[in-house]
């Protein structure tokens, strides 16, 4: 396992005790991508600041590459990269020697950080922008070049911390493309993120956090089936004659877990199979489909069952 | 026994790998800063200087020359008005490089653009950031004071009366001042939040520096006693008397031994606290 967290507790002791993280254990193999998923203050934050060394815990440990990131830290930070949740570019320097900074820091020579940091401004399609200085960049430009210099001394595991905050779709898209490029390299990457969208295309395993607790951990299909994340047929109907009758036939079926007639037609909630598809068109023709949308359960839906519907702050 | 004694060599086999990774890490620190500095080196150069120099100009290239009655006039008083301060500028420019290099710098990484989180995830112990931030700005300060020299070799209108016959001594107390104006930079920096750099500017560097036997040797204030003995907690004081018993030592100066422990004791005393408040903020 290359990131191992046992039993992590952080507990803030002022006026108010606030329990942070509660006793969270995680395991991460070599190579994944790892989602982080939880509402605002669940302990996602916090985790990653433990586990690159900017937090200390209050119990429990966390180990990166076998390394224990309290006792020796500062060898740990070798196997790590970290994209932070706010722009941390070096605004003295430009976008180039942010990349050949960064790699003397961690012992490089100076034609080793050379090249790898014109290898990176390729890689990462900033080669025309590399004497820029941060502060003219865009949020997603400046984003992907934090992405490379996280990854600019081969780290082992890359913390990725609400990497598309504040990013438009298209920097959005360019910065997935990007993470999912680093899955070609090996580097084990974990991300923490409410958009759900964002893990579910991502990750090869989620973990859903809330109140520093580990609620639900596997892979995303597995989530969506074991929490009861359900496929939404919409059905846009011509007539609505005998359509009472069609419903309760509906919902009598196994693999169908609810069904309702709407204003314009039918909605019937199923756990995905494929022979319902035919038999609901079949069965639609009767009263004039004109329409039919499918919604695929999304982790939203798990995710809101097991968090809650409660505004958090 | 066997194998308590391979994982000892382990150990130490990691440990100088590791010393190796530090010390790399630490010089591109290092080399990080040199670059900053190189590119703005004509501002630097005008803001260490500036104010030693319009200084030593109105007072002591100006005013002599007005004459009558004035007692700055050249030949008036006892002693050139010139060698007196020239030490006092030395401190003044080591101490204000040393926050301008640290305080002011560090404060805004911490606070608005958290640059520093990127020098923080270094492989290299915390301290050693701290460490790496001081020792640059005692460059920056000793580079400042030693240019106070030729600016009080050309400009005053009686030669300057510099007498540098001890150069390890002045050696040493360039260093130990230097250290001594990074930490406190490093304790403003570390504690004092950006918005509050310019009151903390008017209520503690500027009096500690006015108050810094900068103008006057220490001895020259036995008519004030209490003046004279409440600024023995003022660092900028062992500043100012260190350099003057290094460099214009015909002026009354207080003994090395003295300007030398009591510069040991405020480096390491601001140096803990300022370890303490950048250990503060960059872990929690």
């Amino acid at each position: 396992m290359i990131v191992e967290i046992q039993h992590l507790t952080k507990i803030y002791e002022s006026k108010l005790r606030v329990v942070a993280v509660d006793g969270i254990d995680l395991e991460l193999e070599q190579g994944e991508i790892f989602g982080l998923l939880g509402p605002n203050g669940a302990g996602k934050t916090t985790t990653i600041s433990i586990a690159t060394t900017r937090t200390l815990p209050t119990s429990g440990t966390v180990r990166i590459a076998g390394v224990d990131v309290v006792r020796h830290p500062a060898h740990a930070r070798r196997h790590i990269g970290v994209v932070p949740q706010f722009n941390t570019l070096d605004r003295s320097l430009t976008v180039y020697e942010n990349l050949y900074y960064h790699c003397r820091y961690f012992g490089f020579s100076h034609g080793h950080a050379r090249a790898r940091s014109l290898e990176l401004l390729e890689q990462f399609l900033l080669t025309e922008r590399k004497d820029v200085y941060p502060a003219q960049l865009s949020g997603g430009l400046g984003q992907r070049v934090q992405i490379a210099r996280a990854i600019a001394h081969r780290p082992t595991v890359l913390f990725l911390d609400e990497p598309s905050a504040g990013l438009d779709p298209q920097s959005r898209m360019a910065m997935w493309s990007a993470v999912e490029g680093l899955r070609k390299e090996g580097i084990t990457v974990l991300l923490t993120t409410h958009y759900m969208e964002e893990a579910d295309s991502l990750s090869d395993r989620v973990a859903i956090i809330d109140h520093g607790r580990v609620l639900a951990l596997g892979t995303p299909e597995k989530l969506k089936q074991t929490y009861g994340a359900e496929t939404v047929f919409d059905l846009k109907l011509k007539s609505r004659e005998g359509l009472e009758a069609a419903v309760a036939t509906l919902k009598a079926r196994p693999d169908v877990r609810g069904a309702e007639a709407t204003a314009d037609g039918l909605r019937v909630m199923a756990v995905a199979q494929d022979g319902l598809l035919p038999d609901l068109v079949q069965e639609a023709a009767r009263f004039g489909l004109r329409d039919l949308t499918i919604a695929e359960p999304s982790l939203e839906t798990v995710f809101i069952h097991l968090t809650g519907r409660d505004l958090r702050e | 026994m066997n194998s308590s004694s391979n994982l000892q060599h382990g150990n130490s086999h990691a440990s100088a790998l590791d010393s190796g990774i530090f010390f790399k890490a630490f010089l591109g620190l290092l080399l990080r800063d040199l670059r900053v500095l190189t590119r703005e080196f004509l501002p630097f150069l005008l803001r260490v200087g500036m104010q030693p120099l319009l200084f030593l100009f109105v007072f002591t290239f100006i005013l002599p020359r007005m004459g009558g009655g004035n007692p700055l006039a050249a030949g008036g008083g006892k002693t050139d008005f010139g060698t007196i301060i020239l030490p006092g500028l030395m401190a003044v420019a080591i101490m204000f490089s040393g926050i301008a290099a640290v305080a002011l710098p560090l404060s805004s990484e911490f606070g608005i653009t958290r640059e520093i989180d990127d020098r923080v995830m270094c492989p290299l112990p915390l301290w050693a950031v701290a460490l790496e931030k001081v020792c640059f700005s005692a460059m920056q300060s000793i580079i400042a004071a030693l240019l106070v020299i030729p600016m009080a070799i050309y400009i005053p209108a009686v030669p300057v009366r510099a007498d540098i016959s001890n150069w390890f001594l002045l050696a040493l107390v360039l260093v130990l001042a230097s250290l001594l104006a990074g930490s406190l930079g490093l304790v403003i920096g570390s504690t004092v939040n950006p918005r509050q750099i310019g009151l903390v500017f008017s209520i503690i560097v500027v009096p500690i520096t006015f108050l810094g036997c900068v103008y006057y040797p220490w001895a020259w204030l036995d008519k004030i006693k209490w003046l004279k003995i409440a600024v023995l907690f003022n660092p900028i004081v062992y500043m100012s008397e260190g350099l003057r018993a290094a460099v214009t030592p015909s002026i009354a100066h207080m003994p090395w031994w003295a300007i030398l422990t009591a510069l040991v004791f405020f480096l390491a005393a601001l140096g803990r606290w300022g370890l303490k408040g950048f250990l503060g903020r960059v872990l929690s």
